[in-house]
């Protein structure tokens, strides 16, 4: 995409070579293999392994073998990933904001050192579970348990639409211990643990989304993660991957757009290519617009990560702006693409799918937009 | 082993090329660089062996300023320290070679690298003339190589077969596809490339004897012509490719 803004020109040299070496990445490993894959409904695993190589997982903590890179590189990086597919970048942003951030924040030491390597070579694959088939949009009413007897806890309840679930070696799993929420670690081949995979999905289909079932499931006590205490503590988890959503949803966008550009010039009818006429270029240059807009926000959104002085609210304005720019933008290319666009030899289909899972998951659209309500007001409009 | 790779900046092979009003250039600005293709490959071959046999890996590049992002890809990949010969100008490959060789002579080196060609002006000169001037010996554009006892042994493969040459050490070696599979730049060899040292080498260029007269865009393609519909047409089709379009 043409970079009118010189956007660019607002990164170091080294979050742009974060950029292009997992472009890179993506079109050799990743692009051959989508169409297939999405049809198949399947997560290449094999590819844990390469991001790891890559230093993709855990890419922002600066220890355990992990590169150290800035939020605005991880974002680029989220961004090439999911110029390919959404349930890429939804596999890294669970490993890394949701998995490996809680236990390098919440986790003793024996417990950083033992899982936070594995994860960054992609040897080991994690989840993290926090809905729960009767609580959604609102986490803190759970009613997973934990109850401590003698050197273990028991956790008894229900997760449901947790990415990776199946093919996860460890689950950050939150549950209610003495009424309070806590986060726990639990491996999989636990007795009383199971993670079944989700069936149908017509969305996010190269990720896996699984239930995760505790009957009586026995854990250590070693496997409490002993900072992880309260809802805010999973919430904090959630604003590491709405950073990377809120960036990555871009690169889905970026994909519809060149496609549908480049379509655009070469289609004909009424004897000239549909790009020379009026209402085609008005949605054109639109996206081209929202793109741009979406990544100067997420550019000055890694910033303040960066610079650790992103509010909760800053990062649900990107995530809820982007997503819908990225979604809309989808719809639109699918539409100029024609018939074209519903078979999967294009991309805007499968992204457009993708983007209605992408929407509602993290915090849904409409949730979000409370969020900023409530900062804008102060009151909480959510019950 | 103290191994050495030559390395240059060029356009992406996906830019659109666009001449400067001078007729003799073309337009740097909007176009993305990246280390030249086949120089990928020797780097990759330059690391692949340090990994066996311990040493140290050094790129070298002579170009813009810019071409110092180039350098720090190599770094990146595992490279240990780079040179950068600063030339702002426009050199011819003889110009090249030899502001390389006085540069590469200052150190042992017990293996020179090159692409087999560098894709934004495809002369593939530079490897062959900078071994002449260096005198050492040179194998082009290898698919397969093994380092052992002082030796090199190259696979280079050409229609129909595949010759395998030796030479003794140091030589300057230029690599085609596939010699091997060249890594991604890690994030950490990224970070890690920050601190690698780039040493500043002035540029000893001569004047070039080749001058670029003019460039120009290739004609426009036009319209594609219908000879006709199935069997009938193909006499007629054999004929034109072979008269009008002489490809056959
Ligand atoms: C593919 C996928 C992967 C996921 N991965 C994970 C994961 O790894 N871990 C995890 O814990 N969860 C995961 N989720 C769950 C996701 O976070 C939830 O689906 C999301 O929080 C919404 O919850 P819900 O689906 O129960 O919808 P509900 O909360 O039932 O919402 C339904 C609708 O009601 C609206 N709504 C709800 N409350 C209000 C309100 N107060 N005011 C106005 N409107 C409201 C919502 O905006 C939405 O439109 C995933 C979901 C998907 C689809």
């Amino acid at each position: 995409m043409t970079d009118l803004y010189h956007i660019d020109s607002l990164f170091s040299e080294e979050e742009l070579m974060v950029r292009d070496t997992t472009r890179e990445l993506v079109e050799n490993e990743l692009m051959p293999g989508v169409r297939d894959w999405n049809r198949e409904g399947r997560f290449p695993v094999e590819m844990a392994a390469q991001f790891g190589e890559l230093g993709i997982l855990g890419a922002t903590l600066d220890a355990y073998g992990c590169a150290g890179v800035s939020y605005n590189a991880y974002g680029l990086m989220a961004q090439e990933l999911e110029r390919c597919d959404s349930g890429f970048r939804s596999f890294t942003s669970a490993q890394n904001g949701l998995v490996m951030y809680p236990i390098y924040h919440f986790g003793s030491e024996g417990q950083k050192e033992y899982w936070l390597p594995k994860l960054a070579t992609g040897e080991a694959i994690g989840c993290f579970g926090l809905t729960e088939p009767d609580f959604g949009s609102n986490p803190g009413g759970m009613i997973t348990t934990a109850r401590q007897e003698g050197h273990e806890y028991v956790l008894n309840g229900v997760k449901r639409w947790i990415t990776n679930g199946t093919i996860a070696d460890i689950a950050v799993v939150w549950a209610k211990l003495d009424d309070k929420i806590q986060g726990f670690l639990v491996a999989k081949d636990t007795p009383g643990f199971s993670a079944p995979e989700i069936e149908g999905k017509w969305s996010l289909r190269v990720s896996v989304t699984s239930d995760l079932y505790f009957d009586e499931c026995r854990i250590p006590e070693y496997n409490l993660l002993p900072e992880a205490v309260g809802l805010k503590a999973a919430l904090m988890c959630l604003n590491q991957a709405r950073h990377s959503i809120a960036w990555g949803v871009i690169g889905a966008a970026i994909a519809c757009f060149e496609e549908a550009l480049e379509y655009s010039k070469t289609r004909i009818q009424f004897d000239k290519p549909i790009g020379g006429f009026q209402l085609v270029q008005a949605k054109l240059a639109q996206i081209w617009t929202d793109i741009t807009k979406a990544q100067l926000l997420c550019h000055r959104l890694g910033s303040l990560m960066d610079a650790g002085t992103a509010q909760p609210a800053a990062i649900s304005m990107a995530k809820r702006n982007n997503v819908a720019m990225a979604l809309n933008t989808a719809r639109v290319c699918r539409d100029i693409l024609g018939a074209s666009g519903i078979v999967d030899d294009y991309h805007a289909i499968r992204h457009m799918n993708n983007l209605e899972s992408v929407y509602t998951y993290e915090g849904t659209h409409d949730i979000h937009t409370l969020i900023l309500g409530e900062k804008l007001t102060g009151i909480p409009a959510y019950k | 082993m103290n191994l050495l790779v030559c390395v240059k900046h060029v356009p992406d092979t996906e830019t659109a090329v666009r001449i400067n009003l001078d007729d003799k250039s073309i337009q740097t600005q909007d176009v993305n660089f990246i280390l030249n293709p086949y120089d990928e490959y020797a780097v990759e071959a330059a690391l692949l062996l340090k990994e066996a046999n311990g040493g140290e890996v050094t790129a070298i590049t002579m170009g813009p300023d810019a071409a110092k992002k180039t350098l720090r890809t190599t770094l990146a990949m595992g490279a240990d320290k780079a040179i950068h010969i600063a030339c702002e100008h426009t050199a011819d490959s003889g110009a090249t070679a030899k502001c390389l060789a006085k540069a590469i002579k200052e150190n042992d080196y017990d293996l020179i690298f090159c692409g087999k060609q560098a894709m934004d002006i495809d002369n593939a000169q530079v490897p062959v003339m900078l071994a002449e001037i260096l005198g050492l010996p040179n194998i082009s554009a290898i698919n397969k190589l093994e380092v052992a006892d002082g030796k090199a042994t190259a696979h280079r493969e050409f229609e129909g077969g595949v010759e395998v040459v030796e030479t003794s050490l140091p030589a300057v070696i230029s690599c085609h596809k596939g010699l091997n599979d060249p890594r991604y730049a890690s994030l950490k060899g990224i970070m890690m490339a920050k601190k690698k040292p780039i040493e500043d080498s002035g540029c000893s260029c001569s004047v070039p004897d080749i001058e670029v007269v003019k460039m120009e865009y290739p004609p426009q393609r036009s319209g594609g012509k219908i000879v006709g519909e199935g069997v009938a047409a193909v006499s007629e089709l054999v004929r034109l490719l072979h008269e009008e379009a002489k490809v056959i």
